[in-house]
């Protein structure tokens, strides 16, 4: 479905120019969560945006082509990229607090896509809306539309994004560290609710994160990048059963486990002796802390 | 910086949000700003509300004919009959301060309507695309802005001639620079969040992004400020009119009628008095209502 070929881009600002994407290529199949996973910098948020259609005046793509079903969305014009925004790709963001116009009733703003790019009248769209309120599990959708955004908590907020970017049925949902600012109940009904929805309607997910962990829950295939450079890339299981690269290595090392001998179970032991606790006392455990 | 880091610049705006801090944050404000910051709004409402009303009413209905002028009344002190008393033509002074205070409202609505739509129009494409368009349109502002805004105005007017309209149209372009940037500013604030990303993301067009998205948010800013455009017209009408360059005879006009009962001091205050205490009256509603919308939804800025 969507084909993306050696993306190369870099920013120039004042004379001075910087490398944030070079030569990425991966693709994603209907239907297929695929995960990319990377440090602060790696290039990972510039290939969506990028993808999304929102790169800035002051980043220059130097090649490559993206394409969603054989069209080159490099290629079209803003108007005709408009027309693809929020129908066929949509995204949401990491911080649900501002991601929402203060100022608009919920309702309206998960309309605002149908509004642009359906024909529906207004019972019609007010049926959708219900609807993709709804399918994100969110309870008494009605009373819902009229609320607004500050009278909602930081999960609903985020649900509520998702609602507003599902309602025209994307192909392609683009999801840039939607959990990172949620309590980590609430993380895992997020990532719940996006294999949900990605199982209903068939909708593929290019789901962003520096988490391992909750890449490894959720997507099916992994690209891991660094300093703008897709450094390994696979299946979920694969590349966490066995890393071919250091820096991958490095990445699963660092996820907090009470496993004995990982990196963190280490520390928890070195804190209990000197707290003066007995090596029994911190128990290993499968369970990720 | 590169505008580019989304992620970077969320956490510090969070605070800046009108709305995040939720009822916790209209209960504290409550709670510390006691009762002056409500009763700003709600005198100023009322204020405005009588005083509007009552020039209004001067539209349509006058107790006696502006310019119809009797000698056997000439400076009679306020009575039932002349509640403003009369001058010293024997003119009803309550008729002519009604009357004249419409056409300070005219010409103040006028300006802030020019001024403002010219400000808003130019301040929201600056602060929104930024650029070599905000540099050249900002420094055209800046030149405007260079100039006290009477000055321009009665450069504007020795060129076109005096009169109510081309007081209006001179004040208006006098006012562009202080709304342009006010606007420009809070465009700019609010480019960055990311519902703004998110509508573009939707493929909402430019124009309503920055109309139907970006402008509601940047109200309580703007309507204090026009609010404060508003007084200042007011002011600088009755300035201009006082002297002798606003708003022509026979028409009435505070401003007018304040020089004019200069000479009549002693003998009849009441001429003087409330035409002023019409005018005082008027700014301090207005403005206090442009105060108490900042409190009440300008989250303390």
């Amino acid at each position: 479905m969507l084909k993306v070929e050696n993306l190369s881009i870099h920013f120039e600002e004042r004379g001075a120019s910087q490398e944030v994407v070079r030569d990425v290529s991966f693709d994603i199949q209907d239907g297929e969560i695929l995960g990319i996973v990377g440090e602060s910098g790696s290039g990972k948020t510039m290939t969506a945006l990028t993808i999304a259609g929102l790169l800035k005046n002051n980043a220059i793509l130097d090649s490559g082509s993206i394409r969603l079903d054989g069209v080159n969305l490099l290629s079209l014009s803003e108007k005709e990229m408009r027309s693809i925004q929020g129908k066929d790709i949509s995204m949401i963001f990491q911080e649900p607090m501002t991601a929402l116009n203060p100022t608009m009733r919920i309702g309206k703003q998960v309309e605002e896509a149908l509004i642009l790019h359906t024909d529906l009248s207004k019972e019609e769209r007010r049926k959708k809306v219900i609807k993709a309120l709804e399918d994100v599990e969110l309870t008494q959708p009605e009373k819902l539309c009229r609320k607004y955004p500050y009278e909602l908590s930081g999960g609903m907020r985020q649900r509520v994004m998702i609602a507003a970017a599902i309602v025209c049925r994307p192909k392609l949902l683009i999801a840039d560290e939607p959990t990172t600012a949620l309590d980590v109940g609430t993380q895992e009904s997020i990532l719940k609710l996006l294999k949900k929805l990605n199982k209903k309607y068939n909708m593929g997910i290019l789901f962003i994160s520096h988490n391992l962990r909750v890449v490894n829950e959720l997507c099916s295939r992994v690209l891991v990048m660094k300093d703008g450079r897709v450094l390994e890339e696979g299946q979920a299981v694969q590349i966490f059963e066995h890393p071919q690269t250091e820096y991958t290595k490095e990445l699963i090392a660092a996820i907090p486990t009470r496993t004995k001998g990982s990196r963190f179970y280490e520390l928890l032991k070195a804190r209990a002796s000197e707290e003066g606790f007995a090596d029994s006392d911190v128990k290993a455990g499968e369970e990720n802390a | 910086m590169s505008r580019l880091s989304i992620n970077g610049m969320k956490k510090g705006k969070t605070s800046n949000n009108l709305f995040s801090g939720g009822p916790q944050k209209l209960s504290g404000q409550k709670a510390a700003g006691g009762g002056l910051r409500s009763y700003n709004f709600t005198f100023g409402a009322v204020l405005t509300v009588i005083m509007l009303g009552l020039i209004v009413l001067g539209f349509f209905w006058v107790p006696y004919d502006t310019e119809a002028m009797q000698g056997s009344v000439k400076l009679n002190a306020p009575s039932l009959a002349h509640i403003f008393g009369t001058d010293q033509f024997g003119r009803d002074v309550f008729s002519r301060v009604l009357s004249g205070a419409g056409s300070t409202l005219v010409i103040a609505g006028g300006t802030i309507l020019i001024g403002g739509g010219i400000g808003i129009l130019t301040g929201a494409v600056t602060g929104y695309f930024g650029g070599w368009l905000d540099e050249g349109l900002m420094r055209i502002n800046d030149v405007l802005a260079a100039f006290p805004s009477v000055l321009l105005a009665l450069v504007i007017i020795s060129i076109w001639g005096s009169g109510k309209y081309k007081v209006m149209l001179a004040l208006g372009i006098a006012f562009i620079p202080s709304f342009a940037r006010i606007v420009r500013g809070e465009f700019m604030r609010c480019r960055e969040e990311d519902y703004v990303t998110s509508a573009r993301l939707i493929g909402v067009s430019t124009p309503r992004i920055l109309f139907v998205h970006i402008l509601p948010n940047i109200l309580p800013a703007l309507l204090s400020s026009l609010t404060i455009g508003f007084n200042n017209a007011v002011i600088q009408e009755a300035g201009m009119s006082y002297l002798g360059i606003g708003v022509q005879p026979p028409d009435a006009s505070l401003g007018r009628m304040l020089s004019e009962s200069q000479t009549y001091l002693a003998s009849g205050p009441w001429c003087a008095v409330f035409p002023g205490l019409f005018l005082v009256l008027l700014i301090l509603g207005v403005g206090m209502l442009g105060e108490g919308i900042l409190d009440r939804f300008g989250g303390g800025r």
